[in-house]
């Protein structure tokens, strides 16, 4: 045995950018153990087909899915955190919010827009929860707000996609008021008598779900995502009980009477479209 | 008397206070100016162990076991024009979250608040302070109510959080918060909001929307408890402190954020240790701030309020 293998070429640097890398997420793998290709998880709405388990998406996978051609206009990308309250715990805040930012390549945790959806406008405000667990802070209840307005002014329908841990503790209080503050201009929505469509996806907790995610017209969610106030672990925590089975998921909150009907993602266009069309009275688009 | 650790210098100075006196009363040795000059010192040290409180010892303060609670504000506030009202309507009574008409001077206000208790049994029966959805929907309840008659309605905030309880989350917490938060945000008449005590989450927002909030100088508001923030943060339970600063929760920080319109100030030494003395306050600040809103028009009322959230917030661009 001699050292084939050996390496008789010393000091060789290559350049991070030009290592070479398996390509990562070739296949993913559902909570189930069922295996499917990247590329055909795309195709079928990043549902596994197996399983029908409804992978975690974000804003950009959700305007695809509801927008014609995936043709829409961004509004207010340019929001971005602050820090008022200098805070810091284990990290700083503006460490988080760079960290956040390069991994997601997000500005924050919601982004909003405007586009045909079986053609007609639609304003969607879409939340990531790559970024610091889809947390609501000042710019997520900015965003929403005037994304609202936007609907309001152009007489727009509006869905909201939520998927959030709930307020983002680094603003606190502040972060506390965007749920008055979306809630304030949701009411101004109601005024104007134009839709508002709540979709829940997982996980949808905490100051999202005490606002506006169950005040829509309509509130509705994607298969078995994990909807409610206080999370799991805390009920456990606190009440000492066990929780019975699929506890605080989509169904179980239909179940409950807080949610109008559960939709695969695959037909999330085509209801949100009827139900639209149905309440405002005009012939059902194909 | 129950004494918190910082506190502690206080309660030796009273103990010395206490002894001198009995020697005094007992003996033929003149103290009256031994006990003239500890007084001097009680009063000294109070004043300076109060003037920089840090904002733990506030979270401490607002949870003191003496510290007047809703009902404790009310009965003093409105004697025996207090008429409780109960029920939502729907599920049950909620003890946590009590409610109902009373008067100050010749005006009725809808009073609605959370409720704590004062030992082992009454905590338990009040729930700790932490109202169910029911709770939430008795005091839409009564807000709507007080709104179609034109009566103002005051909000005193004390509570460690909604409960996040099985059967809480059964009947649908975060939608009896969400819906209160709405609602709250277009009821045509005047709302008061006031921190009496623990101002913790949305489990305070959902009676916590208003057109002027109030905070009393010992009270705490944010998004969660130093305690919860510290175990998911640092996750361990030991960074209270750290987490309490961090927060920004005092009335003060509040104030700074614009979270809060205004500080109502309490004794020296926490609002139990006067507590006719703070009711008074209370009360003055309620006639206050409802003279600033009696005159206008539901309206401008619902819009200026609305206009006041809109602003709410801090960010880039």
């Amino acid at each position: 045995m001699t050292a084939w293998f050996k390496r008789t070429e010393k000091g060789i640097q290559t350049a991070t950018e030009e290592k070479k890398d398996t390509p990562k997420g070739l296949w993913y793998k559902s909570p189930t153990g069922k295996i499917v290709e990247s590329e055909e998880l795309a195709k079928n709405f990043y549902v596994s087909p197996e399983d029908d388990y409804h992978v975690r998406i974000g804003s950009k996978e959700y305007f695809q899915i509801f927008f014609d051609d995936n043709k829409f206009r961004e509004l207010d990308a340019k929001l971005t955190s602050k820090d008022p309250l200098k805070f810091e715990d284990t990290k700083k805040y503006t460490d988080r919010l760079k960290a956040a930012e390069k991994k997601t390549g997000l500005k924050d945790a919601v982004r909003t827009a405007v586009g045909k959806s079986l053609g007609k406008d639609l304003v969607i405000a879409a939340m990531d929860f790559s970024f610091i667990g889809g947390s609501m802070g000042s710019v997520v209840g900015e965003k929403i707000a005037r994304a609202i307005d936007y609907s309001i002014k152009k007489k727009i329908p509006f869905l909201m996609i939520s998927k959030s841990g709930g307020a983002r503790m680094m603003e606190a209080a502040l972060s506390l008021m965007q749920l008055a503050k979306t809630s304030a201009k949701l009411a101004q929505l109601a005024e104007a008598n134009i839709p508002y469509i709540s979709l829940c996806t997982d996980p949808t907790t905490g100051g999202t779900t005490a606002s506006y995610a169950m005040l829509g017209d309509i509130n509705i969610a994607e298969p078995g995502a994990l909807i409610g106030f206080a999370g799991p672990r805390v009920v456990k925590d606190t009440t000492g009980k066990e929780l019975p089975e699929g506890f605080q998921t989509s169904e179980f909150l239909k179940e409950h009477g807080f949610l109008d009907f559960i939709s695969h993602r695959r037909d999330l266009k085509k209801k949100v479209n009827q139900y639209i069309d149905l309440i405002q009275n005009n012939p059902i688009r194909k | 008397m129950e004494y918190l650790d910082f506190e502690l210098p206080i309660k030796e100075l009273e103990e010395q206070l206490d002894k001198c006196m009995v020697i005094g009363e007992e003996s033929d040795v003149d103290v009256t100016e031994t006990c003239k000059q500890i007084d001097k010192k009680l009063t000294e040290t109070r004043k300076e162990i109060y003037k920089n409180l840090t904002a733990w010892q506030r979270v401490q303060l607002s949870r003191h076991p003496s510290r007047p609670y809703t009902m404790d504000y009310i009965n003093a506030i409105c004697g025996d024009t207090w008429l409780e009202l109960h029920g939502d309507r729907n599920v049950k009574d909620d003890k946590a979250m009590v409610g109902g008409l009373g008067k100050i001077g010749d005006q009725s206000f809808m009073f609605i608040g959370q409720q704590k208790g004062y030992n082992t049994k009454t905590r338990q029966y009040r729930n700790f302070g932490m109202a169910n959805p029911e709770g939430y929907r008795k005091a839409l309840r009564l807000m709507k109510s007080a709104e179609k008659f034109g009566i103002p309605v005051v909000t005193l905030i004390d509570t460690p959080g909604a409960y996040p309880g099985l059967e809480a989350e059964e009947r649908g917490q975060g939608e009896a918060i969400a819906r209160n938060i709405l609602e709250m945000t277009r009821l045509k008449v005047p709302i008061i909001c006031i921190v009496i005590g623990e101002g913790a989450s949305g489990g305070a927002l959902g009676i916590g929307v208003g057109d002027k909030m109030l905070m009393l100088e010992n009270s705490w508001y944010s998004v969660i408890s130093p305690e919860n923030c510290s175990s998911i943060l640092w996750r361990s339970w030991e960074f209270k402190e750290k987490a309490a600063e961090a927060l920004k929760l005092t009335a003060t920080d509040s104030k700074k954020l614009k979270v809060i319109d205004e500080i109502i100030k309490e004794p020296i030494g926490g609002a139990h240790s006067n507590r006719e003395k703070i009711f008074k306050t209370v009360s003055d600040a309620i006639v206050k701030t409802y003279d600033e809103f009696k005159n206008l028009s539901p309206k401008e009322l619902v819009k200026n309020r609305m206009e006041k959230y809109s602003h709410m917030g801090v960010y880039n661009g």
